[in-house]
């Protein structure tokens, strides 16, 4: 064996390698890989639990179907976190432009006790037309965070109190089946696409 | 020609030598500060920015002082694998000489908590840092909208 040969020979392997890690990642953590079972939100179409939107209407999983849907949780006193995700979804949905006019986009509070009616219209009223703010008690809000599979916890801070939330924001499609989620801090390349995905299902069901 | 360069040598040794040998907090150099507008005062708030360390010492940076909160602190968000975020102080945090460490959203941020007073958009308010070394360093943050990404809006 020449030189060259050895080259072309040590190049193909290396290729060959290069591309089944590649199909590799793509299958197990890439766009491909399988949501985990026991952690996917119920079908919209089989959650039970009732809540009050922003402008004081009564609203429930029901409201959402037949159009895709964006679901996250998450509480008005949330210094970090929640701001940031409604800002990176208000510049999801700009990217998207009137894609995304029929969508709902539901902002559910894990903290009902602060975020009352009037907090949850106040404060979705800075970010994207499209948020929604949904507000119930606390039984029903334990009953919505259920069927998402969604977790949150009450901490007490220094006279005060903070809630540990699940802070992924959750796709269905038109028909209510869940999609995909986006986790917290996503890069809106991959968060685009996703949301993409659902809108483009329903067209194509709707036609 | 020489005199002055002699002086100018001088002068730097005397006045360089004492200031080298603090531990270097005077080395920190503060970018990219910013903040989000606040509803009411019942809110925390949160603040960011990028803290430099161009010295030739670590630097600690072991509290917070701002007229503008009762307690502010640095507190950091952490998502574990389930995607839950929950947040808790961090306590002191050192920089490396040469090194940066940004309080940035979903990762530290200078929390805010009790509020004085309510954050306007488009005002700023004085942010002390106080460091291990006793010196102190206070920052004008930018007070952006609630629906702010980053420094730049």
């Amino acid at each position: 064996m020449n030189r060259r040969t050895l080259l072309t020979y040590g190049a193909a392997v290396s290729g060959v390698v290069a591309l089944t890690l590649f199909i590799g990642w793509w299958q197990v953590d890439g766009p491909s890989a399988p949501e985990p079972v026991a952690q996917r939100p119920l079908p919209l179409t089989q959650m039970e639990f009732q809540m009050t939107n922003q402008d004081g209407a009564t609203v429930g999983p029901a409201t959402l179907i037949g159009n895709p849907s964006m679901v996250f949780f998450g509480f008005t006193y949330c210094p970090d976190v929640c701001p940031t995700t409604l800002s990176d979804i208000s510049g999801w949905l700009d990217n998207l432009g009137n894609d995304v006019a029929d969508m709902n986009v539901v902002f559910i509070t894990v903290d009902p006790e602060r975020d009352t009616v009037d907090a949850m219209a106040e404060y979705v009223s800075y970010f994207h037309p499209a948020i929604q703010g949904w507000s119930g008690t606390l039984e029903e809000t334990a009953r919505a965070a259920a069927g998402f599979r969604a977790s949150y916890e009450k901490v007490a801070t220094d006279g005060d109190y903070t809630m540990n939330h699940t802070a992924s924001v959750f796709l269905f499609n038109a028909e209510g089946q869940f999609a995909s989620t986006i986790d917290y801090h996503e890069a809106r390349e991959f968060a685009v696409p996703k949301i993409r995905r659902i809108l483009a299902r329903t067209g194509e069901q709707s036609s | 020609m020489r005199e002055s360069t002699f002086a100018a040598v001088a002068f730097s040794i005397l006045v360089g030598l004492p200031t080298a040998s603090l531990a270097g907090s005077e080395d920190i150099v503060i970018e990219d500060a910013w903040s989000r507008a606040s509803i009411g005062t019942n809110r925390p708030g949160a603040a960011y920015m990028t803290l430099r360390n161009t010295g030739s010492d670590p630097v600690t940076l072991v509290g917070l002082e701002t007229p503008l909160a009762m307690m502010p602190d640095i507190h950091e968000t952490t998502t574990d694998s389930n995607g839950v975020s929950s947040m808790g102080p961090v306590g002191e945090i050192t920089i490396l000489p040469g090194e940066s460490v940004s309080l940035e959203p979903g990762g530290m941020h200078a929390m805010l908590m009790r509020l004085q007073t309510k954050m306007v958009e488009g005002e700023t308010f004085p942010l002390t840092l106080n460091f291990a070394d006793g010196e102190t360093l206070t920052v004008d943050v930018p007070i952006l909208g609630i629906a702010a990404r980053g420094p730049e809006g």
